[in-house]
């Protein structure tokens, strides 16, 4: 040992990080939360209470292919339904893991660091589970891969000028780099906790690490390398994640329904899609920080910007709403205008004015500083969020499908308990996914927590 | 000590202490220097000689290759393998390929560039001589070490040890080949 060699530094308090952090001590309780903490009670009865949902909602799926979509509520009108609804829903969830990850990357955030890993991991489940419905939708599941370009004995090829065939490849294309992006960024941490196990004798961890860390040893090369790849998929992911909610916007915006034919599409879309997912952000990170204490690291000044883009995107949300019903009007279409009415005065009234209080009236609380720097108020405040987006889905996919033009082929849609069942079983996977990847894998990046470590020392005070 | 060694490899502190050190080994003539760190040292890898990555240009060519494959597919299936006539419109119906092809070249160029960046680092290899190091397993953790290969024409264990340990490191050790 040598006595005169400089100290390593501790972190000072930079809102997004709190004092007295350093390498050792950020890296030792990340990773014990993986390693070392036991497991306890809140986690253990969510996670029973999640599988056994999970289980229902497998269960369900068996069903539905056994049966047929006729369990559903849908029917000629409206054959599009909850599921639809769910996979729009979903996939727009998965939007703010990629914004956080990848726009905020670019923008060189701080904010960012803390939050980027849970928020990816909750992207990838969002995204896998809304591609889920799009084939449960499906009348004949099993030819659901006729969608991809394939030399087939048939001599067919998928129809390319069908959003429905753009979409295959928005949301492949979508899952397979929010993955790597995903993977790249956990190389690092998993040879911290291949090393951690390893020094703590863990021969099975040790060795399940070590495999998935690739024989990651930080050399100063590969350092170089890896940032300038991590850089390049954030620039790649930010135009993908835009990308991919227009092109989900164009099944509808392609068809000539009243309510879907509409230019405001792609961009209302995306910021619908941030919206709710940093709602679901919110709504994770809030339990995540309590249950283990890791309110140095997500600090209010994180939930507070979460909410301050919270207000943005609500109020790029009502603009979208807004545009709809003024061009509805602006336009002359007789039946644009009649949607719009329907939708104030029809049988989905309720929905749409719950809807809009849920995404229009509800997020202006977030101007006062007191509610985004309230925790439970801010929790509440996303789950009402997250209600009022799917709440926007179901009525975007209904709405316009159960009047269209003839009142002879008019109709109504009412929701079996098999819909419910789905909707139900699907958050229920999502939030079991979610409880596996936090006993198993490090919630926060630990390598960029060191970063933000040595960074905040260098800070000027 | 006996049998053939990988190289010496010294233990800091800081990452600071690293560079630092890093610089000084340059200069002193060694070429083929490792450094390790648990987060990216910011002037590291060019203090041990790297000379740019070219992780750009592999990403741009994966997306180069990703959109024109896309678009031919589009396009040979459409208008020369399957030609189906779809409400009068055209068969290189150029606007509806554009999706796809803009999906396809983000794939191409992201999946060039992860598996390019592990290639390039010559990743995965489970097993690696400085591994057996002693302490290295803190350097995914909150240390730093510079390593001198036994490779490097500069390299002689007993004039480099005495080199390293000018550098005030908390400790220079021998890694097994």
């Amino acid at each position: 040992m040598n006595p005169a060699s400089p100290q390593p530094p501790v972190s000072k308090d930079i809102g997004v990080l709190r004092a007295g952090w350093g390498y050792a001590s950020v890296t030792d309780k990340i990773a014990n939360l993986v390693l070392t903490r036991p497991v306890r009670w809140p986690w253990l009865s969510a996670f029973l209470f999640t599988f056994a949902g999970t289980l229902v909602f497998f269960g369900a799926i068996a069903y539905l292919f056994a049966a047929g979509v006729g369990i559903w509520g849908v029917n000629i009108p409206v054959a599009w339904g909850f599921a639809i609804g769910n996979f729009v829903w979903w996939i727009g969830i998965g939007h703010a893991g990629t914004f956080i990850s990848a726009f905020l990357l670019l923008l060189r955030q701080k904010w960012r660091t803390s939050i980027n890993r849970f928020a990816e991991a909750m992207t990838l489940f969002a995204a896998g589970i809304a591609g889920l419905f799009p084939i449960l939708h499906l009348g004949r599941p099993w030819f659901f891969y006729w969608l991809i370009p394939y030399p087939d004995v048939m001599n067919v090829w998928p129809q390319w000028r069908s959003p429905l065939v753009w979409d295959i490849f928005a949301i492949g294309t979508y899952l397979i780099v929010s993955l790597l992006f995903w993977y790249v960024g956990l190389i690092p941490d998993l040879g911290t906790l291949r090393d951690r196990a390893c020094a703590s004798g863990r021969r099975f961890a040790t060795f399940a690490y070590g495999l998935l860390a690739l024989g990651w040893r930080g050399e100063a090369r590969h350092w170089a390398r890896y940032e300038s790849v991590y850089l390049l998929l954030a620039g790649l992911a930010t135009p993908l994640v835009i990308s991919v909610h227009s092109v989900v916007s164009l099944d509808f915006a392609i068809g000539n329904t009243p309510g879907y034919h509409s230019t405001i599409f792609p961009p209302y879309f995306v910021a619908g899609a941030l919206f709710s997912g940093f709602a679901m952000v919110l709504t994770l990170a809030i339990p995540l920080r309590h249950f283990f204490g890791l309110q140095d690291f997500i600090t209010r000044r994180h939930l507070a910007n979460a909410a301050k883009v919270m207000l943005a995107t609500s109020l790029i949300v009502a603009y979208g709403y807004a545009a709809e019903i003024f061009t509805a009007f602006y336009s002359g279409d007789e039946y644009e205008q009649y949607m719009t009415l329907n939708r104030w005065t029809g049988p989905y009234a309720p929905v749409y004015w719950a809807m809009m209080f849920c995404n229009v009236a509800v997020p202006q609380l977030l101007w006062w500083r007191r509610i985004r720097h309230g925790v439970p108020a801010l929790f509440i405040l996303s789950l009402v969020v997250n209600v009022g987006m799917w709440m926007e889905r179901f009525l975007i996919v209904v709405s316009s499908l159960h009047r269209d033009f003839m009142p002879s082929a008019w109709g109504l849609f009412v929701p079996t308990v098999w819909d419910w069942v789905h909707l139900l079983g699907s958050i229920a996977f999502f939030v079991f996914l979610f409880l596996l990847f936090i006993r198993f894998l490090p919630a926060i990046s630990i390598a960029e927590m060191r970063e933000l470590v040595h960074e905040s020392a260098e800070e000027k005070s | 000590m006996s049998g053939k060694i990988y190289g010496l490899i010294a233990e800091f502190r800081t990452g600071d202490a690293l560079l630092q050190a890093a610089r000084r080994a340059r200069e002193d003539g060694y070429r083929d220097l490792e450094a390790y760190a648990p987060y990216p040292v910011e002037g590291l890898a060019e203090a041990v000689g790297f000379k740019g990555s070219r992780m750009p240009l592999m990403t741009l060519l994966g997306g180069i290759a990703g959109g024109l494959g896309g678009y031919f597919l589009q396009w040979y299936s459409a208008a020369i393998d399957y030609p189906i006539n779809v409400g009068g419109r055209p068969l290189h119906s150029w606007p509806s390929f554009i999706p796809p092809t803009f999906e396809l070249t983000i794939l191409g160029a992201a999946l060039a560039a992860v598996f390019g960046m592990l290639a390039a680092n010559g990743l995965p290899r489970l097993r690696h001589p400085v591994f057996n190091a002693p302490d290295f397993e803190q350097a995914t953790r909150n240390r730093f070490f510079l390593c001198l290969p036994a490779r490097d024409p500069r390299f002689d264990e007993r004039r480099s040890k005495t080199f390293l340990q000018a550098l005030q490191p908390l400790s220079v050790a021998e890694a097994p080949a």
